[in-house]
């Protein structure tokens, strides 16, 4: 597999690590056990396109929403997580 | 019919024609007591149990596409019990000891063979922690040795003792543990299921389930039509999450790929089963010759059945550490299975949330060696409707309920366990 | 010189009569030419018996003339070298070649092993699975190592591979596998619309079958034109050509994997040369024009040597000048079977008859039978007469049901062209059924790759080099090269008829797949016994399962299933193809990852000093970590520890601790942000001060632990676990970049830039004043517990400088850019002299840590919370933080959890060990008593006694109690008092003093 990285170009595999499905997204302080439950336990686990985190831990170390195929591996598209990138200096 | 030498001598005198088929192959009936999806090892090991030791009969294995086509056909045949967390040491070793007897419970050959399991230590750290999985071995009653690099020469020269970046330091070693002919294991189950009366019903794809008023699954639709049950028991690992969200469940699972390698066959090289402790490789050695071995899943979710090149060269560069003597051997063939990997690293048997549905999952990559242990406490909860105390901790609840049992100390990350 | 060669024609051949090559056989003397490969060289000399089969030991000869060859494996070179089951027919001949054959014993003429023949009928497919079950014991003891033994086939080298293989990485636009011509008109207009192209020839000479068979193309004769064409692409410098180079397989994004055998083709690789490289080649589009392979037809008796395929016997006699026979017959279906007939004659070979199954043959070839004076028989071969010198008579039904008699010593098999399609099924693709040319041909492809010519089901010349070259147009055109293409290579096509035949019936055993022993009656066996799926009848059969990864014998196989089960052939199906397209060498995929280049080593800033000092080391991770100093005169390693911490605690001591991790946290919201990731709070942290923190899991469990001081308002300097170092990087990445994209904060790793070394010992002030600039105050009111800051040290270098103790001594850790690092220890021990300074390694520190009960590896091992660890207190309640809320589950507050505890043993000349479980006392050890066990050791010089750490049930409510620690593996049981962790200074007087 080779990965379109947003900053650094394209990449293989080797480069990145894997973290998983990046629709589940980290409850609020106050949601409850149920829900940190879900998000840290229950996955779709979806056989098709599905959003996922990678990092690109031996480039620029951006973690990135690809989206790929867990049936035949492709990619379709890949971008930079919300705070990847410049910093948000004054922000 | 009986298999043995003699019936194979008898047959040979009539040019193996009366041989019949090693298990019927059975067309759907209206209804079943029981309903076991997933004609892998252990739907057919289920199946097994419930007709031999819990007197159900009217049982149906429904398998999509040949039975054994999932991970009971593509794994490295490894099997152990060299666990070291309560819920998994007692559990596999139930498991060893059906091993211990299965072709005389089947009448049939599955070359179960202890050769033994050697996991290799490279360092101080890596000893006490394999002293501490090994005492919790022999305090459940199951054999273990610490071995040092003393043993280790004399019993495996050929490792890389002295030019290796991480020299091996010694070892532990079931002795008890080794390899079984994992397709003979499916077809074993299936002759001896089919003798007793359970149907195999290949080429039969479940769809959907079909429930009652109260939500109560009563039976399965399928590629061949609709068929009753009073239970459904679902062992479909690799595709657990997928036949469960049919009934609108979420797992905490995730589909890995784990790819596994089989060299040409060659003279007998490497004696048991050995785990390289300073990278990811294990190997055996098959029967036939061929060196069996594997090392980490890829690492991404996937569906594909196969897997990458880095990973291929990952496990060849922990054989070449580990057994230099392997360089010029070559690499026959490469594939992939889809692993359920779970939340901790260890199964899930219980019923599922939802009534008439039983959950048999999230094996990770220990499916194999688990086959008639998993068959037998699937067996048991699908007849009693409670869990055998060797499963009692394989809980879908245990999330929940933080009562996770996780081997590798890796937390809710199923690509590092 | 050149020996007897009694097969070798005169003329003729790619061989280079000029270039005899000596060789051995089992031991016997032979001479082949350069050009040839073995088997080509054994054909020449005359040599039919080559191996013996799998199961029965049956005598095999040379079938193929290529990677597809079932029965020609010897074991070649010798020694450390020695390569079993390699192809004669690939392995190319070199001065002093040394091959031997294999599984037999004593002889390939004399194998004991035959006797397996005798047995036939029992050793039918699978019948090992009804039998060797009783008694249950006898399997290890005496069925198992006997099948063993016999199984196998050839023997691997038993000690370590001397040579070297390297891995590389190439990229372009176009990868073209084999040099056929589809493959060389695929280069042709690829690299002249300007694309960067590799070629990939599993031969040492590219051509493909125009090697064996010829032809015309442009009007020239093929050699002549793929020598114009290589000329050609010689000119083109994006155009690269690479023989003895099989691509195998396909991986994702335009990822292929090639294996180039760089210096098999030598007795041993020049020095400092490689012996094989794996490639992996990154191309936009890539095109298989890796041919077809004919395949033969199961008769009985068809693995009799002599016994060869027709196109290969073409190869031999065409390409190598070699006869494989004097007098050969030839057994076809299909037109393309003649061919082999008229290179017979044009060689001078008798021709004794040709048996077609087909009721027609073309006119041209009915009068190339009269004018050579052979019979054509409308028929099909029913036995051989022969066995290991080769085949006699060969007996033949003919259509009518007459049979007839052909006395000749070879026979030539066709029965048509299977298409190459693993490259195109490997993304478990399958291939569909061509009625045209009765074989699968590929039905789509990965992405990016097509196939063209053979590959594709087209047979003719001129198709294969139409396909090819607009292959290579379209392959470019995707790549974005638009060149001028020129003009295409033409040729005319042979017509291509077949009638398919799969299986002759008759007495005798009828091989499908020759090296595994799988005859037709197995297939016909296993249909009955239900194994009718093809993967089914792969598995119980083992057909296909062997070396060549059934090349030759898969489609006949699931043929004859078609025939029993009354399917058809797509109806049956295909198994999964799988890579690698040929075996390919484990050393390959490791390249140099062996021995001390398994891995990396990373050495401290320290390392080379600590090297002076005779300092033993100790991998942790990659790291190599001094461990302990050995002095003169110490007898062992627990000497020398014991008086590094002796040392430390009455003087002063230094320990190279860089390789913690180090990561600067700067901006505006990095309190908040560390707030966020630590269970305790650090937003309230003092400028110059440092606090231990503690970070969980999203699951609530521990994750990693250090300190982190605050250099500056908006500046941390955050220090994790060696082992963690990465990781933890990546984890507070995905909390910045994911969780909390709305902090000011940015992170950055500097742990290769900081040498760090703690100092700790009551004189620690002592020797750091000689370091440090007079002017920083290092009182305890000036730099007090826990103080944190930038330092001048003498000289003028920028240092940090933090109060921390791991030890429990009044201890500072200092950091200077790593390029100091090997300066600065050499400064503390001549700072240190008049103070005694000691340098110490990670047993002392581990030594220190454990009197202090401090925690570590053993004892975060990713299933403790941190009230598991003592440290529960920490978690703030006044803030979210990772892991907060699933901590808080029933499972992990359980009053019964197994927490850190100490433990020393209660006689104080007993060892403690590592592993040890602990049992309540005066009960039976099991599972339902097994309480805990010992996590960490040590001899402690304070105590004079062994003593440790332990995760035990209920541990801190049950100081004082006696317990086992019940060590079965070691045979150790003794009793142990579970005590305060804290063995050293329970108060931290020493470390604030």
């Amino acid at each position: 597999m080779r990965i379109v990285c947003p900053f650094c170009g394209e990449r293989e595999l080797g480069e990145f690590t894997y973290l998983g499905d990046a629709k589940p997204q980290r409850p609020a302080a106050d949601a409850g056990e149920e829900a940190v439950y879900d998000y840290v336990y229950l996955r779709d686990n979806i056989a098709g396109v599905m959003n996922e985190h990678w990092y690109h831990g031996a480039g620029c170390r951006a973690w990135l929403k690809v989206t790929r195929n867990t049936l035949t591996h492709e990619i379709s598209a890949v971008e930079p997580a919300a705070g990847a990138g410049a910093a948000k200096v004054g922000a | 019919m009986k298999y043995s030498i003699f019936s194979l001598a008898r047959a040979a005198l009539s040019g193996h024609k009366n041989w019949k088929p090693t298990w019927r192959d059975a067309a759907p009936k209206d209804r079943y007591d029981v309903i076991i999806i997933g004609g892998g090892g252990h739907g057919l090991a289920t199946a097994w149990f419930l007709a031999s030791e819990f007197g159900i009969r009217n049982v149906a294995v429904l398998e999509k596409g040949w039975i054994g086509s999932g991970n009971a056909g593509r794994n490295t045949t490894i099997i152990r019990s060299n666990y070291g967390l309560p819920g998994n040491t007692g559990f596999y070793e139930l498991s060893m000891k059906l091993w211990e007897k299965m072709e005389q419970d089947l009448n049939y050959n599955a070359m179960v063979s202890q050769r033994g399991v050697l996991n290799l230590y490279h360092s101080d750290a890596q000893r006490d922690a394999f002293a501490r999985r090994g005492n919790t071995m022999r305090i459940n009653g199951i054999d273990a040795e610490l071995l040092d690099q003393a043993a280790l020469r004399k019993m495996l020269p050929f490792l890389n003792f002295d030019h290796a970046r991480f020299p091996v330091q010694g070892g532990l070693l079931q002795r008890r543990g080794g390899t079984a002919r994992h397709d003979a294991v499916v077809w074993g189950y299936a002759h001896a299921a089919s003798e007793l009366g359970v149907d195999i019903i290949q080429n039969c794809e479940v769809t959907g389930f079909t429930r009652d008023a109260n939500g109560t699954v009563t039976g399965v639709e399928t590629s061949r039509g609709k068929i009753g049950a009073g239970k459904v028991g679902m062992a479909v690992a690799g595709s657990s999450s997928r036949v469960a969200a049919m009934a609108g469940l979420r797992l905490p699972i995730e589909s890995h790929v784990l790819q596994a390698f089989v060299s040409e066959a060659i003279k007998p090289l490497i004696p048991g089963v050995m785990t390289f402790g300073a990278g990811h490789f294990y190997v055996s050695q098959s029967d036939k010759g061929g060196l069996v071995f594997g090392g980490d899943i890829d690492g991404y979710n996937s569906y594909a059945q196969r897997g990458n090149l880095p990973v291929m060269e990952d496990v060849c560069e922990g054989g070449m550490a580990l057994i230099p003597m392997i360089g010029r051997v070559r690499l026959l063939r490469q594939w992939g299975g889809i692993m359920d990997m779970s939340m901790d690293g260890s199964p899930i048997i219980d019923k599922s949330p939802v009534d008439g549905l039983y959950i048999n999952a999230g094996w990770c990559y220990g499916g194999f060696k688990a086959t008639p242990g998993s068959g037998f406490v699937f067996a048991h909860l699908l007849a009693r409707d409670e869990s055998h105390k060797e499963a009692a901790l394989f809980r879908l609840d245990r999330f929940q309920r933080g009562a996770m049992i996780d081997e590798k100390g890796q937390g809710a990350q199923p690509n590092l366990h | 010189m050149r020996g007897d060669q009694a097969n070798r024609l005169n003329n003729g051949g790619l061989i280079d009569r000029s270039a005899p090559l000596n060789f051995r056989f089992d031991g016997k003397t032979f001479f082949g030419f350069k050009g040839d490969t073995l088997a080509s060289a054994l054909v020449a000399n005359g040599v039919k018996l080559v191996g013996r089969s799998f199961k029965y030991h049956r005598p095999r000869g040379i079938l193929t003339a290529g990677s597809e060859e079932p029965n020609a494996l010897v074991e070649l070179r010798s020694g450390a070298r020695r390569e079993p089951n390699t192809r004669a027919t690939t392995a190319e001949l070199y001065d002093g070649l040394d091959a031997a054959s294999q599984n037999r014993w004593p002889s390939l003429n004399f194998d004991i092993m035959s006797v397996n023949q005798l047995f036939a009928p029992i050793f039918v497919a699978g019948f090992y699975y009804k039998t060797f079950m009783w008694p249950a014991k006898f399997w290890e003891a005496i069925y198992e190592p006997a099948i063993r033994r016999a199984a196998g086939l050839g023997r691997a080298a038993q000690v370590p591979d001397p040579d070297h293989y390297d891995k590389a990485w190439a990229h372009c636009d176009v990868v073209i596998a084999g040099s056929g011509p589809a493959g060389l008109a695929a280069a042709l207009a690829a690299g002249r619309s300007g694309a960067r192209v590799i070629l990939c020839e599993e031969d040492f000479v590219p051509g493909g079958r125009l090697l064996a068979d010829g032809g015309t193309i442009d009007g020239l004769p093929a050699a002549e034109w793929v020598a114009r064409t290589l000329a050609e692409l010689a000119t083109m410098p994006d155009v690269r050509i690479m023989t003895r180079t099989t691509l195998f397989g396909v991986y994702d994004g335009g990822t292929y994997g090639a294996i180039e055998r760089v210096n098999d083709h030598l007795p041993v690789p020049p020095e400092h040369q490689v012996r094989q490289r794996l490639w992996r080649i990154v191309a936009k589009r890539s095109i298989v024009a890796a041919g077809s392979i004919e395949r033969p037809i199961v008769f009985a008796g068809n693995d009799t040597p002599g016994v060869m395929m027709a196109s290969a016997m073409r190869s031999y006699i065409n390409r190598y000048a070699a006869t494989p026979a004097r007098r050969i017959a030839l057994f076809t279906n299909n037109e393309d079977g003649w061919r082999t007939v008229e290179t017979a004659i044009a060689a001078g070979l008798q021709v004794a008859a040709v048996i077609d199954a087909r009721p027609d043959v073309s006119p041209a070839h009915r009068s190339l039978a009269s004018k050579g004076g052979f019979p054509v028989l409308h028929g099909s071969v029913a036995g051989v007469d022969g066995g290991k010198t080769g085949v006699r008579k060969i007996s033949v039904s003919l259509a009518g049901g007459a049979r007839a008699e052909v006395e000749a010593d070879g026979l030539a098999v066709s029965g048509g062209w299977n298409p190459t399609v693993g490259l195109t099924s490997y993304h478990r693709g399958r291939p569909k059924w061509s009625d045209d040319i009765a074989a699968f041909v590929p039905d789509g492809a990965p992405p990016g790759m097509v196939a063209a010519g053979a590959a594709n089901g087209a047979f003719g010349l001129g198709a294969c080099l139409r396909e090819g070259f607009e292959a290579g147009t379209a392959a470019a055109r995707d790549a974005g090269r638009t060149g001028s293409t020129g003009s295409m290579p033409v040729a005319d096509d042979a017509a291509f008829s077949l009638t398919p035949l799969w299986h002759v019936a008759g007495k005798g055993k009828a091989f499908v797949d020759q090296q595994h022993d799988v005859t037709a009656s197995d297939v016909e066996l296993a249909q009955r016994e239900g194994f009718e799926s093809v993967e089914h009848l792969k598995r119980y059969t083992t057909l296909g399962m062997a070396t060549d990864q059934g090349k030759t014998s898969n489609v006949a196989g699931l043929a004859i299933m078609a025939a029993v089960t009354g399917k058809s052939i797509p109806e049956t199906g295909t198994t999964i193809y799988r890579p690698p397209y040929v075996p390919v060498a484990i050393g390959a995929f490791a390249g140099h990852h062996r021995d001390q280049n398994f891995h990396a080593t990373r050495l401290t800033p320290s390392h080379h000093w600590a090297a002076e000092q005779g300092a033993i080391f100790v991998d942790t991770g990659l790291w190599k970590r001094a461990q302990w100093y050995p002095r003169a005169g110490e007898k062992d390693w627990l000497e020398s520890v014991t008086r590094e911490v002796k040392a430390v605690r009455s003087g002063v001591g230094f320990c190279d601790v860089s390789t913690l991790g180090k990561i600067d946290v700067h901006g505006a919201d990095a309190g908040a942000f560390l707030d966020r990731v630590y269970i305790n709070a650090f937003s309230s942290l003092a400028v110059r001060k440092a606090r231990y923190g503690l970070m969980l899991r999203e699951d609530g469990l521990v994750y990693d632990d250090g300190t982190t001081s605050r250099l500056a308002e908006d500046h941390y300097f955050l220090t994790t676990t060696t082992a963690k170092a990465g990781l933890v990087m990546q984890h507070l990445e995905f909390c910045r970049q994911v969780l909390f994209p709305g902090l000011d904060v940015q992170l950055t790793s500097v742990s290769d830039q900081w040498a760090q070394f703690s100092i700790a010992g009551p004189k620690t002030r002592d020797l750091l004043k000689e370091i440090v600039d007079p002017a920083e105050d290092l009182s305890n009111e000036g730099f007090p517990f826990m103080g944190a800051r930038e330092v001048k040290l003498r000289g003028g270098l920028t240092a940090r400088l933090f109060r921390i103790s791991f030890s429990g001594e009044m201890a500072f850790e200092i950091s200077v850019p790593a390029r100091y690092g090997e300066a600065m220890a050499r400064n503390l021990m001549i700072a240190g002299k008049p103070f005694g300074v000691t340098p110490y390694g990670t047993e002392a520190l581990g030594v220190m840590r454990i009197e202090k009960g401090h925690v570590a590896g053993p004892e975060l091992n990713g299933t403790t919370t941190a009230a598991d660890l003592g440290l529960g207190k920490m978690m703030s309640t006044k803030k979210d933080f990772i892991g907060r809320v699933m901590a808080g589950r029933e499972a992990l507050v359980a009053p019964n959890r197994q927490v850190v505890v100490g433990i020393k043993p209660t006689d104080k000349a007993r060892r403690l060990r590592s592993g040890a479980h602990v049992i309540p006392k005066g009960e039976v050890p099991g599972p339902d008593n097994d309480q805990g066990y010992v996590t960490s050791v040590c001899f402690s010089p304070v105590l004079d006694q062994w003593i440790g750490l332990g995760l035990v049930e209920r541990g801190r409510e049950r100081i004082g109690e006696i317990v086992r620690a019940h060590d079965p593996l070691r045979g150790e049981d003794y009793d142990v008092e579970l005590c305060n962790p804290v063995f050293y200074d329970p108060d931290g007087g020493l470390q604030r003093g």
